[in-house]
């Protein structure tokens, strides 16, 4: 039995900055001063604080470092595991808001104070990798507990009374889509987990596979227990290759336990699980897109009704639910629906996981409690948008979603709050723009991507989105008119009435929410010609104040256009503007703040 | 079949359960436009062009998909619903070419009656257009992407009526588009050149290469003696091209036509059709007699034949080597006939009106070359003869009845006219092949077992105390399992007819197209409605067996001397060669 356990996050993010090789480190400095039986080290999940990855948790001690490197292992080591002095200037901090002194105590860090970790909860805590740990802390306990002790139908009402709603953007309630597919006559039936994860800047599900693949397996194996399925299969992008393996581990390992496969639990059910990797295709990810992918078919999708329920893949009724969705459901079957049901607002049950992105300080992963406020999330878990910049909205659902701002901070998170704000939950994208975002931009930026990933079927979809991104880049490059603002609007509203699916669907979202919140944003584009927020290079002018240029040649030296002249300590640089390509060298190599930009 | 009850515009509807919006409105009267919607075709609720408002439901349905729902309250065409359906006629439009002018689907074209049917106004959305591809490499059909819409049932086409799926779409989004593997030419891939997606396209994007103005400079050029034969299944729809409702036999008007357009003589390609089953015929009894490659497989398909090399060729000796008859018309006419006429062969030009678009690419097969000449010169398909009537401004309605020239080569049986339906060239080769088999007359020559537009048939003779078990397909989709029983030694027949088209000739790829308002509507009956004239004509010949044509028997006597003899294979017999699927 160990002293003392090392957790390192081997999360995609975090891998990226070297985790891997600080596990290395930290085993060889080990193994150096003979502490190797004493002392494991176990690659976990996400812990949730990305922007200070790669994160080093040791326990009992309950310290955690954060950006360690491979070069700090030593100094952990030597210091901390084998003298039991913590390396203070690589621990997590917070400062106390009164004192202003230094917080250690993790319990007290601002950025965990006020998550409620569910469908996270073994992430950063278990070795994804490690089927006994995941069965440590309770895991395979609520499958074992339906297959021996509850009919599929007593399973269903559970979640249908612990008020579950997809977590993957459309907030059915789950018990409900598995009632509809249980009432389907018997017969060959699916449970699909959505692990298409698509929406720009989201990864709570990558990172719920990569740190607890088991819950996902496990509350599988309940769904097809719930409407009689006895195959699923997990839909994972490619690009996940991480997740993808962690969840062939899981497989191979539940499966030798006799936990997937046949007569689980000896009870007589039988339920086994299939992979199957996505090629690139954000589409994929809508629900029926998705279904043509695993029947080989290029990934379009499907009109419904018939839903999935009745008609999903092979013809045969399906439910897909999404990962987090998934990651709630063992917990309620563990604990119960009215556990889950006393968490969050009346018709927002539990917690949700957000992936915080853009311009905040705490970048990273949170799970909270339905009905948390927008200002707690951003401010307090967040920790504002950095380098004193002023908030100018936050953008939630990805390139489905709006944008709300200021004035919507105190709402609490909820489904139908946030579409009663012009916005919407999505998957749980949440981005923070600040004044030096321009929303026009923004809206080109969601669009440029729609038009990328848009399957081509609709007519709406494939032509109008293209159309619109064509307006918005006229209106960021000038080329905008009185008669563009009103085209993009009208045709944006007929895009989202006759698109096919929810692709198209919502694809107007972000440039309706924008047009209606930064109205003033697009008509200082279209009738001055300028960007407010200096982002649309055509409408910037770069100049350089004669009273500050102190004549040193340094701008003209780095224009790539030749677009500054003056002489070199006798005459005042000048740009020339229909040479300059508004790249912003000249600004960046001026020491003397001469280059401004307007 | 249950009844749901459902409102369409405050109308009140009984619909049968299971049925869809559209089908509904329809019989109650209402017409919804569609464009991708083809019924047994496509349904995919892709262009969005037949959208409609649903109460309770937040975006517009597509009627052709929406299934109707008891209490459902459905509003075609409300204001929402019609600037919607502008609106996205409009967005199509704005990637689609402006050559409508000069489109071979002018006044012709699906898109063209939608935008004037939703009132488009406006050039609306000027924008990018999909980078383009203009495919007119292979003999028989052109690609021009710059006129697809997507609609998607040219991929379905080909995938589900003759399981090939040359076609389908690549790319996403704005840049997708409709074609061959790596956008490859149809010319490089194991295309059969059939023509059903020319059919089933509703616009110009699909179309055949057009040889009229060859053939106009044929005919202007006074050293050249130009015949024209014209294929059994072209009198069987041509008056389509001329407003006449489908089902009218224009035999008399067509040769009138050719005629006053200026052909030296105007034949009927049932003369070699008879021909045709005086060597086929033939060749089967001596593979009979010989125990020769049984089961025979009829050859008169060029399209068939196409997919028989791609998919098949280690069955190309089940083949029979007759080539097809128009092909051995035009041999004869460049052997014996120029002879007889003392006319030059390499100035007799040899125009075949056919139903079909693999004879474009049939007649420069290097296998059918006799003394280095094509057979046939030039294929025009039976749209093709459309037009040329229209450019030498005939009024084809108002021509009399006019007869074939039955200079040397005029006369036909009824069992030559029905080679134009599936199940003909069968019935045709049996009315002779009983005859010669039991050396007895036929007291009915009509064999109703393998006639019928759907699905494979078979018959089951005895002829001569042999069971003589014999099937016929159309399409390879009904062809295909035929051919997997060959392969593994299972197949019981002896003889089997495979044409390319599903119907045969009369639904070629090159026949009068039928727009999706009226195919909807008919559904396959537009075929039996074709195939019905050439059996009213089969009927009204005084000979209906092939071997009862004196003219084919003098041409035995005074030239072939034999069926299946010397003459014969150096002329009207051919080889088949396997192709590359791939190029």
């Amino acid at each position: 039995m160990e002293r003392m356990h090392v957790l390192v996050c081997a999360g995609t993010g975090c891998t990226s900055s070297l985790s891997a090789q600080v596990v290395e480190q930290i085993q060889s400095e080990l193994v150096k001063l003979n502490l190797q039986t004493e002392v494991k080290v176990i690659k976990t999940g996400c812990f949730g604080l990305c922007q200070k990855g790669p994160i080093v948790a040791i326990h009992p001690d309950r310290v955690f470092y954060c950006h360690v490197t491979p070069a700090d292992a030593a100094e952990i080591v030597a210091e901390h595991i084998y003298k039991g002095r913590p390396v203070k200037r690589l621990e997590l901090t917070d400062i106390d808001e009164v004192t202003k002194e230094k917080i250690f105590n993790i319990d007290e860090i601002k950025f965990y104070a006020k998550q409620q970790r569910i469908a996270l909860k073994n992430c950063g805590v278990i070795n994804p990798e490690d089927i006994d740990e995941y069965i440590a802390m309770e895991g395979y306990m609520a499958l074992g507990k339906a297959l021996t002790t509850m009919t599929p139908q007593e399973v269903i009402d559970e979640v249908k009374k612990s008020g579950l709603r997809g977590r993957g953007g459309g907030g059915f309630p789950t018990g409900a889509k598995w009632q509809f597919a249980a009432n389907q006559p018997k017969g060959q039936k699916y449970v699909i987990c959505n692990a298409d994860e698509g929406d720009p800047g989201a990864f709570m599900d990558r990172s719920i596979l990569e740190g607890d693949p088991h819950v996902v397996l496990e509350s599988m194996a309940i769904a097809g227990y719930a409407i009689g399925a006895n195959h699923g299969y997990v839909y994972i992008r490619a690009e996940y290759p991480i997740a993808v393996e962690r969840l062939e581990i899981a497989l191979k390992q539940a499966r030798e336990l006799g936990l997937l496969g046949n007569n689980i639990f000896s009870s007589g059910f039988d339920f086994d699980i299939e992979i199957r990797l996505g090629a690139g295709a954000f589409v994929c990810g809508e629900e029926t897109a998705l279904i043509q992918s695993i029947e080989g078919k290029r990934g379009m999708p499907r009109p419904k009704p018939p839903f999935p329920a009745v008609s999903g893949v092979w013809g045969k009724p399906t439910i897909i639910n999404n990962v987090e969705t998934f990651a709630n459901v063992a917990p309620i079957l563990r604990k119960g629906s009215e556990w889950f049901a006393s968490i969050g607002t009346e018709k927002s049950k539990g917690t949700k996981v957000f992936a915080l992105g853009g311009k905040i300080s705490n970048t990273g992963l949170v799970e909270v409690p339905m009905g948390t406020t927008l200002r707690e999330v951003i401010y307090e878990i967040g920790g504002g948008c950095p380098d004193n910049k002023n908030f100018k909205a936050v953008q939630t659902g990805g390139p489905s979603g709006g944008c709300l701002t200021e004035a919507d901070l105190d709402t609490g998170i909820d489904f139908d709050n946030l579409v009663a704000l012009g916005s919407m939950m999505g998957s749980g994208g949440m981005i923070v723009l600040d004044e030096d975002n321009c929303m026009v931009d923004v809206a080109r930026f969601y669009m440029d991507f729609i038009v990328d990933e848009s399957c081509g079927k609709c007519s709406p979809c494939r032509i109008g989105t293209k159309r619109m991104l064509e307006m918005l880049t006229d209106i960021c490059e000038g080329r905008g008119t009185a008669e563009t603002l009103s085209e993009l609007e009208r045709l944006a509203h007929k895009v989202k009435d006759t698109s096919l699916c929810g692709l198209g669907q919502t694809a107007s979202n972000p440039v309706l929410s924008t047009l209606r919140l930064f109205k003033s944003e697009y008509d200082a584009h279209v009738f001055d010609k300028k960007c407010p927020a200096h982002v649309c290079k055509n409408l910037l002018t770069y100049s350089i104040e004669a009273e500050l240029c102190r004549k040193c040649g340094l701008c003209a030296r780095n224009c790539p256009t030749s677009a500054i002249t003056g002489v070199l300590g006798k005459e005042v640089y000048v740009i020339d503007p229909a040479k300059c390509i508004r790249c912003g060298a000249c600004m960046t190599a001026c020491r003397f703040g001469a280059v401004l930009r307007g | 079949m249950s009844k749901v009850h459902l409102k369409i515009n405050g109308l009140n509807v009984e619909a049968e359960a299971g049925s869809t919006i559209l089908e509904a409105a329809k019989a109650a009267g209402i017409r919804i436009p569609t464009l991708c919607y083809l019924k047994g075709v496509t349904a995919s609720g892709a262009c969005r062009v037949c959208t409609v408002e649903i109460k309770n439901v937040r975006s517009l349905g597509a009627a052709c998909v929406y299934p109707v729902a008891e209490n459902m309250e459905v509003f075609t065409h409300s204001q929402r619903a019609i600037d919607a359906r502008r609106n996205t006629v409009e967005l199509i439009l704005s990637n689609h070419s402006k050559d409508c002018l000069s489109c071979i689907r002018n006044q012709n074209c699906e898109l063209q009656a939608l935008a004037q049917e939703v009132n488009v106004r406006d050039q609306a959305f000027a924008g990018e257009k999909t980078k383009p591809t203009y495919d007119d490499v292979a003999p028989g059909i052109v690609r021009d992407t710059t006129k697809c819409v997507l609609c998607g049932r040219c991929v379905e086409t080909c995938k589900n009526v003759q399981g090939l799926g040359i076609l389908d779409f690549q790319e996403r989004g704005f840049k997708t588009s409709v074609g061959p593997v790596f956008n490859k030419s149809f010319s490089e891939v194991n295309c059969m050149q059939c023509g059903q997606c020319i059919n089933v396209c509703p616009v110009g994007a699909l179309c055949e290469k057009e040889e009229i103005h060859e053939v106009i400079q044929a005919l202007n050029d006074p050293t050249k003696h130009v015949v024209v034969q014209t294929a059994p299944a072209v009198r069987a729809s041509l008056g389509e091209e001329f407003g006449n409702p489908i089902g009218t036999r224009v035999t008399g008007k067509m040769v009138a036509s050719l005629r006053r357009i200026g052909f030296d003589r105007v034949f009927d390609t049932n003369y070699a059709a008879d021909l045709t089953i005086m060597e086929e015929g033939t060749e089967f009894l001596h593979r009979v007699a010989e125990k020769g490659t049984l089961p025979m497989i009829t050859s008169c398909s060029p399209g068939w034949v196409r997919y028989l090399e791609f998919e098949y060729p280690d069955l190309i000796p089940n083949l029979s080597t007759c080539k097809s008859p128009h092909m051995m018309f035009g041999a004869i006419l460049k052997s014996y006939y120029a002879k007889t006429k003392g006319i030059d062969p390499k100035d007799v030009v040899v125009v075949s009106i056919m139903p079909c678009i693999a004879k474009k690419s049939e007649k420069v097969r290097e296998e059918n070359k006799v003394n280095g000449l094509q057979d046939v010169d030039h294929v025009l398909t039976t749209r093709e003869l459309g037009r040329l009537i229209k450019i030498y401004g005939i009024d084809f309605n108002n021509l009399p009845d006019e007869d074939y020239d039955h200079d040397m080569f005029g006369e036909y049986s009824g069992a030559g006219v029905i080679f134009g339906v599936t199940g003909g060239v069968m019935e045709a080769a049996l009315r002779t092949v009983a005859v010669k088999l039991t050396g007895e007359e036929l007291t009915d020559v009509n064999f109703y077992g393998v006639r019928g537009v759907e699905g494979v048939k078979e018959a089951t003779l005895n002829l001569a105390g042999m069971e003589v078990k014999v099937a016929v397909a159309h399409s390879m989709s009904l062809a295909k399992p035929l051919l997997d029983e060959i392969r593994a030694g299972t197949s019981p027949y002896a003889f089997i007819e495979i044409m390319g088209c599903p119907g045969g000739c009369i639904n070629g790829g090159g026949q009068s197209i039928v727009n999706a308002s009226v195919r909807n509507a008919l559904g396959v009956n537009f075929m039996k409605l074709r195939a019905k004239t050439l059996y009213d004509e089969d009927i009204s010949m005084p000979h209906r067996q092939s071997h009862k044509n004196t003219q084919i028997q003098a041409l035995y006597d005074n030239f072939l001397h034999e069926p299946c003899g010397h003459r014969s294979h150096e002329l009207l017999h051919t080889h088949y060669t396997q192709k590359p699927r791939f190029k």
